[in-house]
Parts: structure tokens; sequence; C-alpha cells
């Protein structure tokens, strides 16, 4: 099925095995909401007015504590410690990108070299990476990341891989199981015969065919990725030094926003979390259409 | 008396199949694709390896290229075994032996130009870079593919069968091997197209002298083929002698009621297939004795208790206790 696609020369080739899911409504409104966020996280500091994290007083020289969106220049009011909610917002991208494409690549590559040497050796090589696979799919995700999180010190990059510790497992089962079927296509014994080694035959014949469900997987990883972040961060286990909406969301909860009825403070990291996550959901769904054309949705 | 280039001894390959605890509960877990086969090959000769499907042909020829490797007996190439190559040992192995594939359209990778596939053999090989277009298009020039040139850029998908099945010979041939495995070449291509492939077959092996197994279901193909036919059922050899003998007078009931069974184009002519009634056994569990026996019209109780050790029958070798001698 994936064979079927005619590749004309090696540039082509990378931009086809990335083919973007064009022509899919969802996909394209995911990668709309993908290239505002990117160019918000890259754009940081010319876009956010303050400091996340500065203090800010108002004319008067009292603390701009509490300002509703709007009053004295905030767009989005401020924090009950004079902090500008927009700045947070913004800062926050760059957090959620951080994170999410560096779980994203870890998992996506973690996965398919597991499932790359998994499905082409077999044997007891097999047996126990799919052994340690069991084991990842066994470990409650969230509760392993707040140990590990915490256990390590609190920071985005141990947040980071204690999820790529945990989420390789999916990628490297469903590469594992394309690699079995490539394994003993023809012209993978055709190169084995004609002295192709090992390493030449997984690089050259089997890595190109599964490039798009490592990247598929690696999109869902992002929105996985983000929302965890989120969790952790919310839950008080994040790293303390960095601006993220997850840590946006525990400082509003902290400070009784909800019972303030302080809308202007949480909804705004809430729905910036919601339209990213999903942006990577619709944007795998536009992969899956592509990889698995026969579910004609 | 020269050396054989191919020696087989009592080679065995044999699958597990199924759970622990199948067989613990005494069910069959072994399938036995080859089992006890020996034979040898001169330099420059040229067998038919005939039999019905999952009779074990193809994992005989598989074990040859080091597709897979034996699991009990030997299978020497040039004296040493296959199973135990190393290293430039090995190496050199893969640049003498080749295999000639069922499916060409399996066996190039669609997204590889034909030039690219050709050219995988020669860099293995360690063959200078410079060399490599002359090389591809004298092994296309070889296999009779007219104006080799326009090929090079294409890919395998705008070929037809017939071509591709040509490509997958020239770049078998390419490094001017010694050895060559053909599994069924012809099975996957239209009748039109067969005769073609089938003569550049034995045009080429004739001109390069090769060694050559042509591994098919059809003995008409290998007779057309082959001068030495060795007939196998469930992984093992029933018969193994010259074709015209074996066509012409055929000694075991198998190999007798294959005879039986090829259609001749004259639809008057009496043509009475040997009774050797329903499919072949299940090959997790074939019969006692004699693997034949439960289908064999002429089976005794001898079949049932013993299996029948290959006997030299004029110019041939037959495994059937009807040749037992007398006494």
């Amino acid at each position: 099925m994936l064979e079927t696609t005619v590749p004309e020369g090696p540039v082509i080739r990378i931009f086809r095995a990335m083919k973007l899911p064009v022509g899919d409504n969802f996909a394209m409104a995911g990668l709309i909401i993908y290239v505002i966020f990117a160019l918000t996280a890259i754009f940081a500091p010319v876009l956010a007015p303050y400091e996340p994290t500065e203090i800010l007083y108002t004319v008067d020289y009292d603390l701009a504590s509490d300002l509703l969106p709007g009053q004295e220049g905030h767009i989005l009011g401020t924090t009950s410690l004079g902090r500008d909610i927009f700045s947070q917002i913004v800062f926050g991208a760059r957090a959620a990108l951080l994170v999410g494409l560096t779980a994203a690549f870890m998992v996506a590559f973690i996965g398919t070299i597991v499932g790359l040497i998994s499905g082409y050796y077999g044997g007891w090589v097999d047996t126990i990476l799919m052994r340690l696979a069991d084991v990842a799919f066994g470990i409650p995700f969230l509760p392993f990341v707040i140990v590990i999180s915490a256990f390590l010190e609190p920071s985005i990059w141990n947040t980071v891989i204690a999820m790529a510790l945990v989420l390789w497992r999916d990628t490297a089962r469903v590469i594992r199981s394309q690699v079995l079927t490539l394994r003993s296509r023809g012209y993978v014994e055709a190169a084995r015969v004609s002295g192709s080694s090992d390493f030449k035959i997984i690089l050259r014949h089997i890595a190109p065919n599964i490039v798009p469900l490592s990247l598929l997987y690696g999109s869902i990883a992002i929105g996985w990725a983000i929302l965890t972040e989120a969790s952790i961060s919310f839950l008080g286990f994040g790293d303390p030094n960095s601006i993220s909406w997850g840590f946006m969301l525990q400082d509003a909860f902290a400070s009784q926003a909800l019972s303030r009825q302080a809308y202007h403070w949480f909804i705004p990291p809430g729905l910036a979390i919601i339209f990213v996550v999903s942006a990577g959901f619709f944007i795998s769904r536009g992969y899956e259409n592509l990889l698995f054309p026969k579910l004609g949705r | 008396m020269t050396t054989p280039l191919v020696e087989v001894e009592n080679a065995q390959l044999h699958y597990r199949v199924g759970s622990a605890v199948s067989a613990m509960m005494g069910l069959p877990s072994v399938v036995k694709a080859v089992d006890g086969i020996s034979f040898s090959l001169n330099k420059g000769e040229s067998v038919g390896l005939l039999g019905e499907s999952g009779c074990g042909k193809t994992s005989m020829g598989r074990l040859l290229v080091r597709l897979e490797n034996v699991t009990g007996g030997s299978a020497r190439f040039d004296g040493a075994e296959i199973s135990q190559l190393k290293g430039r040992a090995l190496r050199t192995f893969r640049s003498r032996s080749q295999m000639i594939f069922q499916n060409p359209f399996d066996a190039v990778n669609p997204r590889y130009t034909l030039a690219k596939t050709m050219a995988e053999p020669l860099a293995n090989a360690g063959i200078p870079k410079s060399e490599w277009r002359d090389r591809i298009i004298k092994a296309l020039e070889l296999v009779r593919l007219a104006d080799p040139e326009q090929y090079l850029d294409r890919f395998p998908h705008q070929l037809s069968g017939g071509q591709l099945q040509r490509v997958v010979m020239a770049r078998a041939l390419i490094l001017e091997p010694d050895f060559v495995v053909a599994d069924e070449p012809v099975s996957m291509l239209d009748v039109s197209v067969r005769a073609g492939v089938l003569n550049v077959f034995r045009e080429v092996r004739d001109k390069l002298g090769l060694t050559a197994i042509y591994i098919s279901h059809d003995l008409a193909l290998v007779r057309y083929v082959c001068e030495r036919t060795i007939v196998m059922y469930l992984g093992r050899i029933m018969e193994d002698g010259p074709t015209e003998a074996i066509v012409r007078e055929p000694l075991h009931p198998y190999t007798q009621a294959l005879v039986a069974a090829v259609p001749t184009p004259n639809a008057d002519q009496s043509h009475e297939p040997l009774p050797i009634g329903r499919g072949a056994p299940d090959p997790r569990n074939p019969p006692s004795g004699c693997v034949f026996r439960d289908r064999c019209p002429k089976a005794f109780d001898r079949c049932a208790a013993e299996v029948p050790a290959s006997k030299k029958v004029g110019t041939r070798h037959v495994a059937c206790h009807l040749f037992d001698e007398a006494g």
C-alpha cells in the first residue's frame, strides 16, 4: 500500500515522505494552528509586551494585580502577583513547543529504532525489546511522569525524558509489525542475496517505508506531551522557572481565580492547550488518511 | 574427477510451529520443509527441482543461497559449509551464488530506479563506480533487453512482467556468478512471454557456464530447461535422474502420477491421471515410513514400516520399496 506512491528523486522523496496532509480540511486547520503557534513561540520576545515573570506596577506605583482585560493597557489583564497574562500566554507557547517537539522527536526516534531492530532481527532481540515494551505498557503514564519529575528535579527536560521513556512503546509496536511484513518482501530478500548488509537493508529498503508511520506517531506524541506537561505543571510538579500554560492554570487555581470569576486568567491558557492539542490530533488524522486510505473517512 | 560445486548431504530444514503449550499437548510442532535431502551438482550442471506446492523445493533453494540455514545435515558450496560462512568468505559467496525470484514485481524495490536496483550487487561487491554503467548495460544486453539505456531511469511499475523478470535475471547475473537458483522464474508471467524468458535463461546459462537449479512444479518447463531432474515430495527426494528418462519412463509411483498429470493439447487422446487421490497430507504430521504411501496406489506393508532409502536404478536414484533388491 505504501509502495504505490511514485518517487522521482531524493529531494522529492523526502517531501513525499513528509507529505503534509493537504486537502483534508481538519488537517489544514491543524496545520494553520501549528504555524501560528510556532510563530508565536519563536517571536515570543517581540510579541510579548512584558517579561512573563516581571512584577508590574501601575502608574501610581501600586502593584498592578488583578487588572481586568484592557485596564492599564494589559490585553488580558494581570495575575494576582501583577504579571501580564498575555505575555505569559505568549511565552507559554515556547514551553509547549519545546516540550512537544523534543518529546515527539524522542518518542518517534526511540520507537522507530526499537521497532526496526525488533522487527528485522527477530529472535531473542525481539523478545527482549517487546517485553520491555510490555513493561512500558504496564506503567501508568501520568503517575510515572510525576514520580520521575519529582525524583530527579522538576524541570522541563525531566518531564520530556519521562514521557519518552513511556511513550516509545506504541511507535515501536506499530513499526515492528510493519517491518515484519517488509522483511519478507522479495526485494529485501533479493538485497540480502546480492550481499547487502543488514544495516544497508534496514536503511535503504525498510526505513523509507516506515517514515510516514514515524511521523504519524510523532505528531500524536506532540499533543500528548503538551497535555502531559500542562497536567504536571497544574499538579505543581512542573518546572518552577518556566512559564507554561499548565503553570498558569496552577497559578490561577492556587490564587482562587475560579471563585473570583477571573475568567480572563484561566480561560486563555485552557483554550491555548485545547487548540494546540486538537491541532496535533487533526494533523495525525490527516496522516492516518494518507497512510490508510482504505479507512475511507 | 572434479569436485562438485554444490554438495547437499542429508540436509534438513525444520521449522518450529505452534506454541510450547501445543507441543506439551503432544501436537506436532515441527514442519520438516526439507528432511534429509542429498544430491550434488557438478560445475556447469543444471538440475530441475520438481514437486507440488509445499514439497520443500523453494526451501531447498533458499538454503543454497543462504536465505535459510540448515537445521541439520550439511549444504556445501565449493567445499565450504554455506551456513558457516563469515566475513570475506561470505561476501565472496554472495557474489558467486545468486537467486532469480519468482515474482519479479516483488523482487525489485518499487522506489528504486532500475539503475539503482542493478547497482546494488555491484556496490556490495566493491566494484568501482566508474564501471557500473557499462556493467549494467552489459548485463541488460545479456538478457536481451533491447536498447537497455532507456531502462536505467525507469521505475519497476513502468515495465511489463517479462521485462522486469529479465531485469531480475540481469541483476542476478551482473556479478557473473557460478551458481544460480531460479525459483519458478516464469510462474508469474503471461504464458505468451514465458518462452522468451526461458530461452534467455537457457542461453545465458550456457554462455556463462552456470551451475543452475531450476525450481518448478511444471514438468514441461523443467524438461525444456534441464537435463537432470530431482523430484521432491514432502521434503524428501523421490527420484533423481536424467529428465528425458524420467519423462519417458517414470519409476517412482509419485513421478508416474506427475507425468500422467501433464495435460496434452490433444483433447481426444486418452488421458488417465493416476489415482493418487486427495491433496498432500499435513506436513506437520506426515505418514510414517514412506511419506507418499498414503496416496500411493502401489503401497504395501513395508512402506509404512520403513523409510525407503535411495537406490540406484540404471541412470537414476529412486527412493521406493518397489525397487528394493529382491531377497
